[in-house]
């Protein structure tokens, strides 16, 4: 198996929405009998990706590619970017509005969070340029159970 | 332990997800922020929050948890309750705080190694 790719639609903002790309990734892994640690981890990430899409991006695209030896997790979104990105992925730093901060989002936690739980991450963005971010999940150790 | 017997143990009210009540219960979690609850919240839990926005929902789903209960009084929005129908995750209310519930369910042996 190489080269498989599903994508998911996300909408900017529409918080009825959010969430439902991580769980249909979540729900195709299971299907394909992954590793449930493996598994927990892109769920993870997937929904801190998807959500900072929501809240902080735009429109965009969550996809996960499965390769024979990794699987590759990408949020990408068109919205205003992100002008710092070394300060963006540090704990703590948020930009998230009071309503967000309501709901319980905006604790800074999303981009460590997924540095942490995925292999390697990459981010690109710029302001005005919308953002990227590729995560990466090696399989070599017994990820995949059959 | 199946989430229905903790709805008869604390006289839970259950608002949604009816066709999840037996799932099993292995643990619990208390928590409102978002972020922190998707990194640590294990696996089967009861999830113990004051949130009732919908986006609680996906993240019980992500976390494969067992049920939400929503504590101190809060009570779910509409889109939550129709989320939570969907995808067979129970929400539980609880009009006492979520410190008070957990100790409970923690005395029951929810969670508590010593019990294991
Ligand atoms: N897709 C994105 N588009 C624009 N800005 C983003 C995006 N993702 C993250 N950011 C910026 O990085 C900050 C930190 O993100 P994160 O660590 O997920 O924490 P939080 O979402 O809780 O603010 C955000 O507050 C925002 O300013
Ligand atoms: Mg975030």
């Amino acid at each position: 198996m190489s080269g498989l790719k599903k994508s998911f639609y996300i909408k900017a903002r529409d918080f009825n929405r959010a969430g439902e790309a991580s769980i249909s990734v979540q729900n195709f892994l299971k299907s394909m009998n992954f590793d449930p640690g493996l598994i927990r981890r892109i769920a993870i990430c997937g929904y801190e990706g998807e959500m900072n899409a929501v809240m902080h991006g735009g429109d965009g695209a969550l996809s996960i590619e499965i390769d024979s030896d990794k699987l590759v997790l990408e949020i990408s979104d068109d919205g205003y970017g992100i002008e710092d990105i070394e300060l963006a992925m540090q704990a703590g730093f948020s930009t998230a509005n009071d309503e967000h901060r309501e709901m319980g989002f905006g604790a800074g936690m999303g981009l460590p969070n997924m540095k942490k739980n995925s292999d390697q991450i990459m981010v690109a963005s710029e302001k005005g340029q919308g953002t990227q971010v590729q995560m990466i999940f090696f399989l070599n150790q017994g990820g995949q159970i059959d | 332990m199946q989430v229905k017997d903790l709805v008869e143990q604390f006289d839970l009210e259950v608002v949604a997800g009816n066709k999840g009540l037996d799932r099993q219960v292995k643990d619990g979690y208390c928590g409102d922020l978002l972020s922190e609850i998707m990194a640590n919240a294990p696996e089967g839990s009861v999830w113990l929050t004051i949130q009732g926005h919908q986006n609680i929902v996906a993240v019980a789903v992500l976390r494969e948890m067992a049920a939400i209960i929503i504590a101190g009084g809060q009570t779910p929005d509409q889109e939550t309750l129709q989320k939570a129908e969907q995808e067979k995750i129970p929400i539980l209310l609880w009009p006492h705080s979520a410190y008070k519930l957990a100790g409970r369910l923690y005395g029951l042996g929810v969670g508590n190694p010593q019990s294991d």
